[in-house]
This record gives C-alpha cells, structure tokens and sequence, in this order.
C-alpha cells in the first residue's frame, strides 16, 4: 500500500500574547491510501490543529508533513493553495456552502480555482453531484437544501477535483441521526471506490463507522487502532437483502 | 483572461446581492462624474465662446500702428502720430513672404443721415482686402473694389447696426446715405458680427474707400498717412516670422537706427487669443478641481463599504482559501468589485453629467462643450478610483488567515 500521508514528529506551537499553547507535541503517524481513518480527542487535545496541518490551512513549527511524498511545510502560501485546490477535499461541520449559489456552481467553485474550462467544469460538477445522490438538484440554491442535502453538495465539491484525500472536519455535526448515517453511508461508498478519507469526530458511534481510530490526548496521540468498520446503512434500506 | 470574467462574475452576483447598497455607494460616483463632466463642459463652452469672440476680429493678424515720436524733448504717446503711410502698407505685401493680405485704413466718426433717419457712427477708409482680413460677409450687394479705391469713388459697405437704425427691415443696398453730408452709394450690406471682446459692437460701422475717407471725408494734416495697418500672415505658425518680416521692413523703410527711434507699434492679436483661452483653460481646471473632490469623497464611500463587504464575507473568503483560491484570486474578486462599482457609476455618471451640460445650455444659454477626451477621462478616473480605493480592502481580504476565515462568525 502507498503513503499518502506521513506525520512525523509533528508540533504546533501558538503564541497567545505572552503565553505559549503547545497544540501538537510530537505526533507521527502514517495514512496509507484507500484507508478510512477517524481522528478523535476531547476538545483542546490537538485535533483540529492535527486537521488544519493535515488541510494545509496551517504548517507545522517542528517536524514534517509529507503528502504524497512532497514535504508540505516548505511550501509557500500560494503552493498550499494550489495542493489545497488539486489534493485535498474539504467538508466541514458547517457545510460552508456559498450563499445564493447553485449546488452545481457550489460543486464548480475548485475547479475555477484550477483554471478548468467552464463546460468541462459543468461535466465534471454533474458526474460529482451524481456519486453523492444528488442528480436533479444541481438548480437548487444552497438554501433550498436541507443540512444532509447541502452536505452532500460539500462532499461532491470535495471530490470534484479528485483528490488525494477526503479531510472531513465533524461533517455529521450539525446533522440529525438519520442524516449522519446516510451521510456516512455514502463516505463508506466513495472509500470503497478507493478515496482516502479521514476524518475528526467526537462522537464514537460516528467513528464506528471507519476502520482506524486516532485519539488525540493533550496533543499527543494516545491510541492508534484498526477496527472492522461497521456498515452504514441507511435507516430507509435496513431490512433490504 | 477568464480569470478576469470570473472575477467579473463573481462581482455581479455579489452586486447583485445588495442592490440598494451597490446604488448608494455608486452614488458618491455618480454625483462626482457627473459634477466633472458638467463643470468641464461649462468651462470648455465658456472658453470656446471667448475665443469665439476673440477670433471675430480676423484670425493670424499683427496690428501695426503708429508708435511714439519724439519733438524738442516732449513724447507724445503711441499713435498720436501719423507715421505710416500706403505705401508702408503696400512694402508689406509685395516684400514680405509671410504675409497673406494687408488691409491699412483710417478710422474717424460721422453723422450719418437718411431720410428723416440720423445716426452717429464710425467711418473707416479701408481697401477691399480688410473683408477678408477681418473675416466679414457681405449678406446684400457687392463688396468695394480696387477701382472703388483708386477712383475715391462714393460708394460704402455698411454694418447692420447702422442698416438697423437708417432703414429698419428695408434693404440698404443702392440707397442714397449722407455721411457728413456728403452723398454715399450703399453697395454692400456686411454680415453681423455682434459684440467684440471689449464690449463693442462691431457692426456700428461703415466702410468707405480708403482715398475717399482720406481726401474728402477725414481730411487729415498729412493726406498719405493711414491710421493702422492689419496684416494678416499666411497661417497661424508663420505670424510670429511674419511679425519680424515686417518689422525689419518697416525699421528699414523709416530708416530707424541708434538716432531715430521705433515710430511704430506691432501688435499680436492671437497673443490676445492665448492669454484668454490661457484664463479661461485655468477656470476649466478649477471647476474640474472643485468637482474632483467629490469624486475622492465618492471613492473614500467605496472603500468603506467595499471594507464592510470583506468583513460581512470573511466565512466566504475562508471557503474559497480552503478549497484552493490562491491570494492572488482573492484580491482580484474584490478589486474586481470596486472597479465595477466605480465604473458603473462612472457611466451613470457621464450620462448625468452630459444630460446636465445640455440642461444648463438651454436654460442659461451658455454653449457647453463635452469633449471625448472629457468623457474617456472621467471613465478612466472612475476606473482609477475603483483601484485606488479598492486596493486596501481587497488587499485585507487576500492577506486573511483561511483557518481564522473559515471560523469567522
């Protein structure tokens, strides 16, 4: 199996006005490709530092990050841009969808950023709206959306410029049981067809649901397990054979 | 190129948005355009009136008169003498190269009488070519001729003025006038010209033949002199050569040299022309000037808003960062932004301002002139102002920590 991510010794250090805050404090580990990984921790234990760095929103003091073998922290901020653009994907708890914009055009706005041109980038945007269940709404305003719906329109513009891997930032959040599952049901698909994802929760019946568990404890990992992940299924397909 | 027509896209959508706040903001724009555009075409209409008037005189002419002499001590002042001659006036055609016609002429004033009609006015003994020297028309009749000239017949042009106040409506031409009661032959009515740049009115005159007004009418001490000569060189870059041509002519004609002083005076009447449209450019400047600063307060009007738009669209900015727009890409939407706000309001603008010349041209009739130049100047300005005042707020944006943008309430 082939790296796509490689943390080694990895620290994060703020400056809060005179005060120091230590968010990372060494955490090396290895994310091979095709693999679903949860990455959990109370709040304060260094997760969504460890998601920022791994987003390329924010690099390292100390130690390396490695994507697909290029070594993040060197890069420039235009460069993590463009890796931004073209590796990762970005869902977040909040969906962040643009206001008053269609879900195609929602699903579109990368690959503006990487100079596609426009009919390839409605092609693209279809096929991507299609894998997550959403062929038909492509004409829906992000208000017209319900919280699952406009999530799934965020994972398609994650996916739309094929990344490397899926960062998913408490994407079942804001979302009621049900959603969470279908939600999950459909990360479960888009992992199986090969795509990496990992993802940071707080909530372990979400975490479950992937086959590698990170704890994250006062910015350092505590335990680092693989576990048969269990299968989404949706509320509405339980039963079916 | 199509990142500028996203970016251009982008921009719309977010105009869009917020149409009574992209209204309002525009407005400081328009007003500010509109002001200069206005103010400017006054200014150029104001101007191009003067030197309307002022070329009314006769265009590329050098006015010779008689200068200063001096006798057993005592000066007197300029043109108090009789120092130019005809035969002056005729050594500057045929000797100098530069000049086109000269018109010498004499000037006195004289009752004039038709019927029970009188009228006192200005006689000028002149030749044919002071008509087209001095750019008039003949509107009825026949100019005078050379023969008119050399025969001292008692023939007379005559300005409207004076056709207005001897036969009202009725046409002049072969009529019987009296000028100091000696009979005249109207052959010629001379087309208005109205006020001269002082004030006068140039069409209270009449013209006579030159030999005529010097011997029978004006009666002078010294028969041959003539009052002032115009000359007129052969177009507007060779007047100031023409001015020394006849210049040196004259120095040498009335022999001037270290025992004799200059008897004559040349003056430029397009030096007159330059100072005028010289103050009347500096009245243009002014207006715009004033007008401009309302276009700086309409530009600080858009960088503030432009400033609230970046903090309103701080969670935007950080989702286009995280999904990969680079700072570049950031700062171009939002400059984008301004400059179509700017210009937007800039064509408005001009639309109001040009609609605002007219109006003030047929209410107060002033001419008004609004040039190309103005309006793709101010169009650039507008654009300008949009990239000055759009810098700022689109450069705060670009520099935005996506981490702290996407967390942004």
């Amino acid at each position: 199996m082939s790296e796509v991510v490689r943390l080694s010794d990895v620290a994060k250090v703020y400056l809060m006005g005179e005060e120091r805050v230590e968010a990372m404090k060494g955490v090396s580990f290895v994310v091979n490709r095709g693999e679903f990984v949860s990455i959990m921790g109370a709040s304060g234990s260094g997760k969504s530092t460890c998601m920022n760095i791994l987003g390329c929103l924010d690099v390292p003091t100390r130690g390396s990050y490695l994507l697909d073998g290029v070594n993040v922290g060197e890069l420039s901020p235009d460069a993590l841009a463009e890796v931004r653009n073209k590796k990762l994907g970005f869902v977040f708890q909040g969906f962040n969808l643009l206001a008053r914009t269609t879900a195609r055009e929602n699903v579109e706005l990368p690959l503006v950023y990487s100079h596609v041109p426009a009919s390839q980038r409605r092609h693209r945007a279809m096929q991507a709206l299609e894998r997550v269940g959403l062929a038909g709404r492509e004409g829906h305003y992000s208000n017209q959306l319900s919280g699952g719906q406009q999530q799934r329109v965020a994972i398609a513009r994650a996916l739309v410029n094929d990344p490397s891997i899926i960062l998913a930032d408490e994407p079942t959040g804001n979302l009621d049981s049900r959603t969470t599952v279908e939600i999950m049901s459909i990360f479960q698909q888009l992992n199986r067809q090969g795509i990496t994802i990992i993802m940071v929760t707080h909530e372990p019946e979400v975490a479950e649901f992937t086959g590698r568990h990170i704890i994250f404890r006062d910015g350092l990992i505590t335990s680092d397990t693989t576990y048969a992940a269990k299968d989404a299924v949706p509320p509405g397909e339980a039963g079916k054979p | 190129m199509s990142t500028f027509y996203q970016s251009f896209l982008i921009a719309m959508r977010a105009l869009r948005v917020n149409k009574m706040r992209a209204l309002l903001t525009m407005l400081g724009i328009i007003i500010g355009i509109a002001a200069v555009i206005a103010m400017v075409a006054i200014g150029a209409g104001a101007s191009k009136m003067i030197s309307d008037q002022i070329s009314s005189i006769g265009s590329n002419l050098l006015l010779v008169l008689p200068g200063s002499t001096t006798s057993g001590g005592m000066r007197s002042g300029a043109g108090t003498t009789q120092t130019l001659t005809y035969e002056d006036a005729m050594a500057i055609k045929e000797e100098c190269p530069s000049v086109a016609a000269v018109a010498p002429q004499v000037r006195g004033t004289g009752q004039v009488v038709y019927g029970n009609q009188n009228w006192s006015t200005v006689v000028y003994g002149v030749v044919p070519e002071v008509i087209d020297v001095r750019d008039w028309t003949i509107v009825s009749g026949r100019n005078l001729s050379q023969s008119d000239i050399d025969g001292a017949t008692k023939n007379c042009l005559i300005g409207q003025t004076v056709a207005d106040t001897l036969f009202g409506a009725a046409d002049p031409v072969g009529k019987i006038i009296r000028i100091k009661k000696i009979p005249f032959t109207v052959v010629g009515l001379l087309g208005a010209k109205g006020q001269s740049p002082q004030g006068q009115d140039q069409d209270d005159v009449i013209y006579v033949p030159l030999r005529t007004a010097q011997r029978k009418l004006l009666g002078s001490q010294f028969p041959n002199t003539v009052g002032s000569i115009m000359v007129q060189a052969k177009d507007a870059e060779v007047l100031s050569q023409a001015e020394e041509e006849v210049k040196s002519l004259l120095n040498q004609r009335h022999r001037i040299g270290p025992n004799r002083e200059v008897d004559y005076t040349v003056r430029n009447l397009s030096e007159l022309l330059a100072v005028t449209q010289q103050s009347s450019k500096v009245m243009s400047i002014l207006l715009g000037a004033v007008a401009s600063i309302s276009l700086v307060v309409g530009g600080i009007g858009i960088m503030n808003i432009m400033l609230v738009s970046v903090t309103e669209r701080t969670r935007e900015i950080g989702i286009r960062m995280a999904i990969g727009a680079k700072r570049r890409d950031i700062m171009l939407q939002f400059l984008t932004e301004a400059v179509l706000l700017t210009t937007c309001g800039g064509i408005i603008g001009m639309l109001l301002g040009v609609a605002g010349a007219r109006l003030v041209a047929s209410l107060i009739g002033w001419p008004t002139l609004v040039s190309v130049n103005t309006i793709v100047v101010a169009f650039a300005f507008s654009a300008g102002v949009g990239v000055f005042f759009g810098f700022y707020p689109a450069r705060k944006a670009a520099t935005l920590n996506p981490i702290d943008a996407l967390r942004y309430e």
